[in-house]
Parts: structure tokens; C-alpha cells; sequence
């Protein structure tokens, strides 16, 4: 810790000077080399393999949000993690999923759910729901040239709206941009698959229980399409997570939880490979 | 030209520890007293939004008395570098114990330097542990000194009377409801014997660290409804707390 604390071990001016409620701000202003998006990439880098995180989804319901993601990590052809969880809390009522370099995300998920405590503590109330958006958008654009090199990380941002009290989904692209969905979402690369199979399960009126079999509807679907996204996997009890997201707060399913639905999921492919059929008009 | 009077150290650091005591004796005063399941903090303070008691970290709470801009920087200060020591290293690697020495470190700096005047504060830093005898209760006075207080501590006006008032009650492993009934009591007595002040909820400000708590953050204020529901001795309101919901600790675990 001596590092940060000049010679006499009295907390230095930066901690002391009031302002921002920002702990990234304050990191870019006393410590920016621990900042993910500071980093200078060597000249000439090529493009590097490392683990990948693949497919998010989410679904809106009456009275809250689910968040769903698989449990794969890639690297090229090799499956590098069949447990690994990309769906985290951001705080009480907010969930972040995320897809894309595993190792530059997880260190982004932890700067943001640091940056909402942080907040909350200096100034003793939450941001709002749209604020805690915006924050992350910020994180992604200071990723923007990680991004250029093929370490791209895509989040998906789910959570409860204390004031509007609905559920509410965003997503991001590469470049920070953002934008609200209404519905439902995925992203990562079996997020094409995901969103068409939500697509069809979707509609108004799910409870949270339908909502999260939906949501592993979808990702069973991407995983039966996209090499990159893993399906439930019986022989080893890894099931997806799902999050639960209400005016109660974020609640992750247990492995018990989710593993009934996935299993009820399975039960139907049995019958019906392809999954539930929407009727044709 | 003049010749500056001389004045002795010793009389320098007198009158500067004078200054800064009779700062902090102006206000009103904060008790805090472990129970069986955490740290209590009681605070007689009429406004909901100027905290004299705050979260600093997950098991980690800060109490202070005296001007308000200097311990509320001294918080924030805080904050700050508890974040950034569980952001580099990790949660578990953020103590009371570091904490207090910054603040002793910077009091005492700024205390002895002549250009800047002594803060007027005094501080409280507590964090919960897994077990009673884990809890640490700090005080630090406005010349950097710390004090490893155990059991119950009074800092701000009349502290002294609070403190043995407190001393001489508290015991070791009592129930939240006993806990806040005393110190209630000691903030309410009159220094000079006379009847006691009644307080209100509307007057006080009350947080606990609570080791119980699911949650990984171990800080909450009790507010209003359950506050005064406490106060009158309704002891199935220290339970009000949302039920762990199923997985939730494996999602803690796995933040």
C-alpha cells in the first residue's frame, strides 16, 4: 500500500480533494495506469488468442428482468472453460452479462460494480438505472482500441427501474454505443440463434419463472447452432446462470433452480429436437 | 522591527489540542457499542442527509463528530482508499486497522504542521468480524492519536460522562434491542443531573454493522418505521431484513 500513501503515510491530497463521485475518475487521476482503458498496446501487436465469452440473453417479465448466459469460454477451436460466469450483479438492482474477451471483461465488471458502490457510498443515494447505463457506455468507449486489436467486450446491462418499476434491458456495441430494448436481447456470438428463438417464445405477460425458461429455451438454441455457446451439460451439473431481477433485488437461481428448468427444457428436446412450435399464422 | 513573543512547544501543541477540543465539544455526541450480532452506531443528529455515520467498506463503518467539511473529506478520503487498496489487491485484504493508521497519519500530520490548522474531528472506525471477539472498534483524536477501544466508545460533546455512563452498563453479547436502549439512554442523560431529554427517532441517527447479514456489504441504517418500532422495544423488528433469497450467497461468492 505504500505506494499510494506519500512518505509520512497521511493520505495523499488527490484522496482528500472533494469532487467526483467517480472511484474510475478518481483512479484516472491519482492511479491511471490501473485503468483498464489506459494501457498502450505495443506497436504492431497482432491480433492475440485468448479466451472468449459468447452468448447473453435477457427477457423482460411482469415486475422485473431476467438475465441468462451461457457457460462456455472459447479460445479459437479450443474450449477453455466450461464453467466460467459471465452474468454478474452491478449492484442491487442492476445485472451485467457479458460477452467477448473473458479476461479484459471480468476486469470491466469489476471496475463497474466498484464505480456504482463507490458512488453510492460518497453520495449516499443509487444513480439511476439510465445512469448506471451511461457509465457503462463510457467503459466500453475506453476499450475502443482493445477493441480494434480483436479484444472487443460486449456487455449486456439488465435491471430493475426504481421509478419507472418495470424491468428494463440495454445493449451495447463494440464502439460504446447504446440502446434500449424493449423485450427481450442477446448478444455474443450465438446471439443471433438466441434472439430468433426468443423472438418466437417471447410475448407480454410472462411470469418469472416463464421468462427463465425462456431464456434457457434460447440459449439451448444457440448452443445447438453456434460451436461457441455450451448447452446445458448433464454429465457435469453445469447449467446456465440465470438472474432474477426484481423490485426485491437481483437474485441469482440456484444450480438446483436452474437445473429443473434445464432439465424440463431437455425433457421436451427429447420429443422435439428443434424445441416448441409457433404456430404458422 | 518587532521581536515575535516566544512560545514554548509544549505550550504551541497545548494550545492547538485546546483549540481542537473545545471544537468537538460543541456538538452533540456518538456513541457506538458491539452487540451479539455486530456494531451498533447511535448518533444524535436531526438531518437524514448530513451523515455522521457512513458505510466505508464491506465490513467497515466510520463515525465522526466535530466540523462537518473536515470529517466529511476525511470520509470521502476514506472511501477512496478503501476502494482502491480491495480494487488492487482484494476485498478481504481491506482492515479497520490500516485505515485508522491513514487517519491517525494524516490528523497527526496535519495536527503538528504550522501552517495548517488542526482538524476539529474526532473519529470513530469500527469493522465487524466473523465473531465478537474479531470486532474493532477505533477512536482517533484530532492529534492523531489512536485509541483500541473495546466494548462501547463515546466521542463529541460530554463524551466522558457518556462514556462511563456506558462503560459501567454495557455488557459483552447483548441483544440489538438492549443495545440501542442503552445508548439512547446515555445521549439522552443530562451532564448536570437533571431530568432526561426525551429523543425521538426523528432525532437520531442509527446504523449497524451486522454480521448476520447476507450481503456481502455489512452496513445498514435503520430508518423510520423499524427505527421507532426498535425504539419501543418490538424486538421481531431487528429481523424486518429480507430472507436470503436461494443461490444468492453462491452469487456473493462468486462476485
Amino acid at each position: 500500500m505504500e505506494a499510494y500513501l506519500s512518505g509520512t503515510g497521511r493520505l495523499p491530497a488527490a484522496f482528500l480533494r472533494p469532487g467526483s463521485s467517480s472511484f474510475i475518475e478518481f483512479l484516472g487521476d491519482h492511479q491511471p495506469e490501473l485503468l483498464p482503458g489506459r494501457r498502450e498496446l505495443p506497436a504492431g501487436a497482432q491480433p492475440l488468442q485468448a479466451p472468449h465469452g459468447t452468448t447473453i440473453v435477457a427477457a423482460t417479465f411482469d415486475g422485473g428482468v431476467v438475465l441468462a448466459g451461457d457457460r462456455r469460454a472459447t479460445m479459437g477451436n479450443i474450449i477453455a472453460q466450461r464453467d466460467i460466469e459471465k452474468v454478474f450483479p452491478a449492484d442491487e438492482y442492476s445485472a451485467v452479462g457479458i460477452a467477448g474477451t473473458a479476461g479484459l471483461a471480468v476486469e470491466m465488471v469489476k471496475l463497474f460494480q466498484l464505480e456504482l458502490e463507490h458512488y453510492e457510498k460518497i453520495e449516499g443515494t443509487s444513480l439511476s438505472l439510465e445512469g448506471k447505463a451511461n457509465r457503462l457506455t463510457t467503459m466500453i468507449r475506453g476499450n475502443l482500441g482493445m477493441a480494434m486489436q480483436g479484444l472487443a467486450v460486449v456487455p449486456l446491462f439488465a435491471g430493475y427501474d426504481l421509478d419507472q418499476s418495470r424491468g428494463r434491458i440495454f445493449t451495447y456495441d463494440v464502439t460504446g454505443g447504446r440502446s434500449e430494448e424493449t423485450g427481450f436481447a442477446a448478444t455474443g456470438s450465438g446471439s443471433l440463434f438466441a434472439k430468433g428463438s426468443l423472438k418466437k417464445l417471447y410475448r407480454a405477460g410472462l411470469t418469472a419463472e416463464q421468462a427463465a425458461t425462456a431464456v434457457i429455451q434460447a440459449l439451448y438454441d444457440a448452443a445447438d447452432d453456434d460451436s461457441a455457446t455450451g448447452g446445458p451439460d448433464l454429465t457435469r451439473q453445469i447449467f446456465p446462470i440465470v438472474s432474477v431481477i426484481t423490485d426485491e433485488g437481483f437474485r441469482r437461481l440456484g444450480d438446483q433452480e436452474v437445473g429443473e428448468l434445464a432439465k424440463a427444457v431437455l425433457g421436451h428436446r427429447l420429443e422435439q429436437p428443434d424445441g416448441p412450435q409457433a404456430p404458422l399464422l | 522591527m518587532s521581536t515575535p513573543f516566544y512560545v514554548s512547544p509544549q505550550q504551541a501543541m497545548a494550545d492547538r489540542a485546546e483549540y481542537a477540543r473545545k471544537g468537538i465539544a460543541r456538538g452533540r455526541s456518538v456513541v457506538v457499542l458491539t452487540y451479539a450480532d455486530g456494531i451498533l452506531f447511535v448518533a444524535e443528529n436531526t438531518s437524514r442527509a448530513l451523515h455522521k455515520v457512513s458505510e466505508i467498506y464491506d465490513r467497515i463503518a466510520f463515525a465522526a463528530v466535530g466540523r462537518y467539511n473536515e470529517f466529511e473529506n476525511l470520509r470521502i478520503g476514506g472511501v477512496r482508499y478503501a476502494d482502491l487498496r480491495g480494487y488492487s489487491y482484494d476485498r478481504a485484504d481491506v482492515n479497520a486497522r490500516g485505515l485508522a493508521n491513514v487517519y491517525a497519519q494524516t490528523l497527526g500530520t496535519i495536527f503538528s504542521s504550522t501552517g495548517e490548522k488542526p482538524y476539529e474531528v474526532e473519529l470513530i472506525v469500527a469493522e465487524v468480524g466473523k465473531t465478537p471477539g474479531d470486532d474493532q472498534i477505533y477512536r482517533l483524536t484530532p492529534d492523531g492519536s489512536v485509541v483500541d477501544e473495546h466494548g462501547s466508545v463515546a466521542v463529541g460533546g460530554n463524551s466522558e460522562s457518556i462514556a462511563t455512563y456506558l462503560e459501567q452498563r454495557h455488557e459483552e453479547g447483548t441483544s440489538l434491542l438492549d443495545a440501542l436502549k442503552l445508548a439512547v439512554e446515555s445521549l439522552a442523560r443530562d451532564p448536570n443531573g437533571g431530568a432526561p431529554r426525551t429523543l425521538t427517532p426523528e432525532q437520531l441517527e442509527v446504523a449497524v454493522l451486522d454480521r448476520g447479514r447476507w450481503q456481502q456489504r455489512k452496513f445498514k441504517r435503520l430508518l423510520g418505521t423499524q427505527l421507532s418500532r426498535l425504539l419501543e422495544g418490538d424486538a421481531s423488528a431487528a429481523s424486518d431484513d429480507e430472507e436470503p433469497p436461494a443461490g444468492s450467497a453462491a452469487a456473493a461468492e462468486g462476485e
